[in-house]
């Protein structure tokens, strides 16, 4: 398949999920406004593709971490809202937790150099 | 299931997931609007963000999406596409796949219902027959049959036998029924203690036969089978306690068994019980068949050792009267062979079916090859939008799969439509198959079967695609991309494949075809032996039984048949009449004894060969077209007079004394307290046992005589075959005079067994025949096929040498000569699969040699007809492109370009 995920480019597999996962941790939210929570709160640092969440939101449904109802916008659009499921925040945990043992291997190996 | 839900909702999902992008898109423009930007800008802008959206859509699509089930469907979907495109091809190959598989999925049922199906009786593998083998015992102990069992053996067995949780002895025979309608002649069963025990199917209604319904001086019983009593009682449950009369006695009916209940083979209205009488046993009397079910985890070996274990304490236990030697039969050498039941039943049907299955298989082979060559032109004319697919990236299994799904539905629609020839198949081959085809009422499309038309499909399916796929998608393909599109001549690489398969094709079509030219010999063979009866077709038979209720006296007896006898040659057109205790291939059990001769000295216990016993009226050889080799028949004045007169056969004659002639005046008896016996007669030897068979020596007794059941008084023989010789045998108004006849005489005497001696004879050959047909017309089948491989493959050269044929042509070569080198071609193809087809049919046709009569597997005539048959079918099948190839206009083929 020529069409591997183009937002692996930058980030590693499962970290848009993860982000995604964690950003609605918080608070329900439909596509959009999910992509400019994610860019605002990583000051602008992650270059994502805006369309690259389609398909991680589709993964998430498809293993139901997430729902999805349709519903109005803010700004009166009929949207599709996510929200964390029950499964969706253990994964969540898990994600973070493996993360974070993951940083902190990556943290002692760079270390030394800075010593 | 979840993935279920998903494959269905899937639409639903894109649709939403479209919209989303759309809204998101939207939203975006909005905002850079309100931010200030141009409408048009803030477009370019949400797209640079955004990315792709329908690389997105796809991605998120991609999510919900089953693969490699969906690659499949496309590759189906593409496959069926290519089949609808090409009509004539897919017809050709369907009908061709449809035929071969349909024709191995109905003998696949026959072979499975007859061979591989177990009996239809509870836990049938641990029944057993009581097979034993007596080599000192030749003729009364025949290959097939072994020793058959005497009552005082079956005593013996039942009683000291540690191996068999049930055992017993059963025998045919037939009984008159009298009291319901007309009087009736009806296939009787005796049975044993222990028989219906041991074959364990409980009876349908009512119980089975208890020791004390054995008991000679007990009331008499019967069981009837579930077609008699649905014939004439209705099915009615009531028919339990009423009587019947068989043979002119009373029985009470105590039970009825279940439909397509048999014993062994044997189909049957009723059964009764033996009765034996313990009391009047002797040693000898063996004309029962021993059935017994082995007690659970007791092997085949163990039993014949119990069973060679009690044969010492049989020989002690009765005699065959007083001052004979009780330990005369270890002369016999009888040694216990026990047999599953299901060898038994199937006899040797076994290796007809085997083979008949083997040729079929190959012609399925050669089927497929034709098949795969029409492929491989195809996939040849294919090249270049193979070429593009790899070229835009089709990985090369995904390109082999697409050929394999599309041969392998080939298969499977070829498939189901053999599956419906398959059916016609099976009724067809049980019309045709040996008249005693064991289980013929068993024979049906199971599941079984239907796995394996099923897996035949798939497998030739494959088979049809492996050879193109692995040829034609190999990672080089984009070579062709270059070169497919220009008729140039074609490598001789390229052309391997299809040589190959025409010459294994020829060879196999020479396999079937030496198979069946050899079955036409043997058939042929079977034709030109003089069975010892003449014109069977215009001689007709019938079986009258005069039991001893309706007429008791041994005289009456005799006169009776004598007046019946005289009655059948007065109907007009009648040339002569007779009657005997057995036609030739009649199979009926019938006696074997040793004759003794005045003229030779015999030492104390020398043990005589058995010899074949008869006993017929006066006229019957006449009758039966057999010619008297020396002296003269017995005479009725003769046998009313009791006077001590026999004939033999001449082989029996020759063996004797030298010479037919010699024999008359001669004088034999069969035991001591016998008066001598003249030979009157020499009678030229009958193959009492079939055409293949040997003749054996045979002693022709006169039906009614003192001593015909060893020694005692004078008796009659009440069972005998009427045989009239007329041209009028066999139609309706001459049966029906036949029954005038015999009903003028007696009208409760039941004729049974009707038939022209043709029938007879027809039955007895029954399985040469069928192997022939099948053979036949899978050898047909082959020579048809192989006819049309090797036409397409050289009309295809031909027409892809159409160029260089134009420059031969232009360059100055004869046409002749053009011919000339394109039947070459063919020629030599031919020549290789003949000469690898006989190297095959060599070793394989071993495997047939037991069909085979008057021949040997090797017959050099077979092999040289068959080769010369071959090649010369293989030139026609070239000759028609070669021509074509010489009409070749030089200018039009080298215009193409």
């Amino acid at each position: 398949m020529a069409t591997k995920k183009t937002v692996e480019r930058d980030l590693f597999p499962g970290a848009l999920e993860m982000m995604v996962l964690r950003t609605l941790k918080r608070q329900p939210l439909h596509g959009y406004a999910l992509v400019q929570h994610i860019k605002r709160t990583s000051n602008d640092l992650l270059q994502i593709e805006e369309g690259s969440l389609y398909p991680a939101l589709q993964r998430l449904l498809k293993e139901e971490l997430v729902e999805a109802k349709w519903g109005i916008s803010a700004t009166n659009r009929r949207v599709r809202i996510y929200k964390l499921t029950a499964a969706g925040a253990k994964r969540l945990e898990r994600e973070v937790s493996s993360f974070e043992r993951m940083l902190q291997g990556i943290t002692h190996v760079l270390a030394p150099e800075k010593a | 299931m979840s993935w279920l839900k998903q494959l269905f909702s899937r639409r639903r999902q894109y649709d939403a997931l479209a919209e989303e992008i759309q809204g998101h898109l939207d939203e975006k423009v909005e905002e850079l609007v309100a931010g200030g930007m141009s409408r048009e800008d803030a477009k370019h802008a949400a797209r640079r963000e955004f990315g792709n959206p329908a690389l997105t859509e796809e991605d998120g699509r991609e999510v919900w999406r089953w693969a490699s089930v969906e690659d499949f469907f496309a590759d189906v979907r593409h496959g069926w596409r290519t089949l609808r495109h090409n009509p004539v091809f897919t017809v050709v190959g369907l009908l061709t796949i449809a035929i071969g598989i349909g024709a191995n999925a109905a003998v696949f049922s026959v072979v499975n219902s007859v061979l591989l199906k177990p009996l239809n009786y509870p836990h049938s593998e641990r029944l057993v027959s009581l097979h034993q083998a007596a080599p000192g015992a030749a003729g009364l102990a025949d290959f097939e049959n072994g020793l058959l069992l005497s009552a005082s053996m079956y005593f013996t067995y039942a009683e000291h036998n540690r191996a068999f949780q049930a055992m017993g002895v059963w025998d045919t025979g037939v009984a008159n029924v009298t009291g319901l309608a007309e009087p009736e002649q009806v296939r009787g069963i005796g049975v044993s203690d222990g028989l219906l025990q041991a074959l364990a199917v409980p009876p349908e209604v009512g119980r089975w036969f208890t020791p004390e319904d054995q008991d000679p001086h007990g009331p008499q019983r019967v069981i009837l089978s579930d077609g008699y009593w649905r014939r004439h009682f209705g099915g009615d449950r009531s028919a339990i306690g009423r009587n019947l009369m068989v043979d002119a006695h009373s029985r009470e009916i105590i039970g009825v068994m279940p439909t397509g209940f048999r014993v062994v083979n044997e189909d049957f209205d009723v059964i009764v019980p033996l009765r034996l009488d313990r009391a009047k046993l002797i040693l000898a009397g063996f004309g029962l068949h021993g059935i017994a079910r082995l007690k659970p985890g007791v092997t085949i070996a163990q039993a014949d050792a119990d069973m060679t274990r009690m044969l010492p304490v049989w020989m002690a236990s009765w005699s065959n009267g007083p001052g004979s030697d009780p330990h005369w039969y270890d002369r016999w050498q009888i040694t216990p062979q026990l047999r599953p039941l299901k060898q038994e039943v199937v006899g040797n049907v076994s290796d007809v079916l085997w083979v008949v299955m083997g040729t079929l298989g190959l012609v399925m082979l050669i089927a497929c090859a034709n098949v795969t060559n029409l492929l491989l032109v195809r996939v040849e004319a294919r090249q270049q939008e193979l070429a593009v697919r790899a070229a835009l990236g089709a990985g090369w299994g995904r390109i082999v799969r697409g050929l394999l799904v599309e041969s392998t539905m080939l298969g499977i629609f070829g498939g189901a439509l053999g599956g419906v020839l398959a059916y016609a198949g099976v009724r067809f081959l049980v019309a045709i198959g040996p008249a005693n085809l064991p289980r013929l009422n068993e024979i049906s499309l199971d599941a079984r079967t239907l796995i394996f038309t099923l897996m035949l499909s798939v497998l030739s399916g494959w088979l049809l695609g492996l050879i193109p796929a692995l040829k034609y998608a190999g990672p080089r393909s984009s070579l062709e991309l270059r070169s497919a599109g220009r008729s140039m001549s074609v490598s001789k690489e390229r052309h391997r494949a299809r040589n190959l398969l025409v010459i294994s094709q020829v060879a196999m079509a020479l396999v079937l075809l030496v198979s069946a030219g050899l079955m036409i010999r043997t058939f042929r063979a079977l034709r030109t032996v003089d069975p010892g009866f003449r014109d069977a077709a215009h001689l007709q038979l019938m079986r009258i039984n005069i039991p001893e209720t309706l007429i008791a006296q041994p005289e009456m007896v005799a006169r009776t048949q004598n007046a019946i006898l005289d009655k059948l040659a007065a109907i007009p057109g009648v040339a002569s009449a007779g009657f005997v205790n057995e036609m030739p291939m009649e199979g009926f059990d019938s006696g074997w004894d040793g004759i003794y001769a005045e003229d030779k000295n015999y030492s104390d216990n020398e043990s005589v060969p058995m010899r074949f016993f008869k006993f017929g009226s006066p006229g019957f050889l006449r009758a039966a077209g057999t010619r008297m080799v020396a002296g003269r028949e017995i005479t009725w004045s003769e046998i009313y007079d009791q006077r001590p007169v026999v004939m033999i056969s001449e082989n029996l004659a020759r063996e004797m004394w030298g010479d037919p002639s010699a024999a008359i005046g001669k004088r034999v008896r069969q035991f001591d307290s016998m008066p001598w016996h003249e030979v009157v007669g020499v009678v030229q030897d009958v193959r009492e046992k079939g055409v293949q068979d040997p003749a054996p020596e045979t002693v022709y007794w006169p039906p009614y005589a003192e001593n015909i059941f060893g020694p005692g008084p004078v008796n009659a023989i009440r069972t005998m075959t009427f045989e009239i010789r007329s041209d009028r045998a066999g139609t309706e108004a001459f049966l029906s005079e036949v029954h005038q006849a015999v009903w003028s005489v007696n009208s409760s005497l039941p004729v049974a067994s009707v038939r022209t001696m043709q029938e007879v004879y027809e039955k007895s050959v029954a399985r040469t025949s069928f192997t022939l047909v099948m053979l036949a017309i899978a050898g047909v089948m082959a020579l048809a096929l192989g006819m049309v491989g090797i036409y397409g493959v050289i009309s295809y050269t031909v027409s892809q040498r159409q160029r260089e044929i134009g420059i031969r042509l232009a360059l100055g070569a004869q046409r002749a000569d053009v011919m000339q080198m394109i039947l070459r071609q063919g020629a030599k193809l031919a020549l290789v699969g003949v000469v690898i087809g006989v190297g095959c049919a060599f070793a394989l046709t071993r495997l047939m040699a037991n069909l085979l009569f008057g021949v040997t597997a090797h017959d050099p005539t077979t092999y040289g007809a068959v080769a010369a048959l071959l090649f010369f079918v293989a030139l026609v099948a070239c000759y028609v492109p070669a021509r074509r190839a010489m009409r070749v206009d030089p200018i039009v083929a080298l215009r193409y370009e």
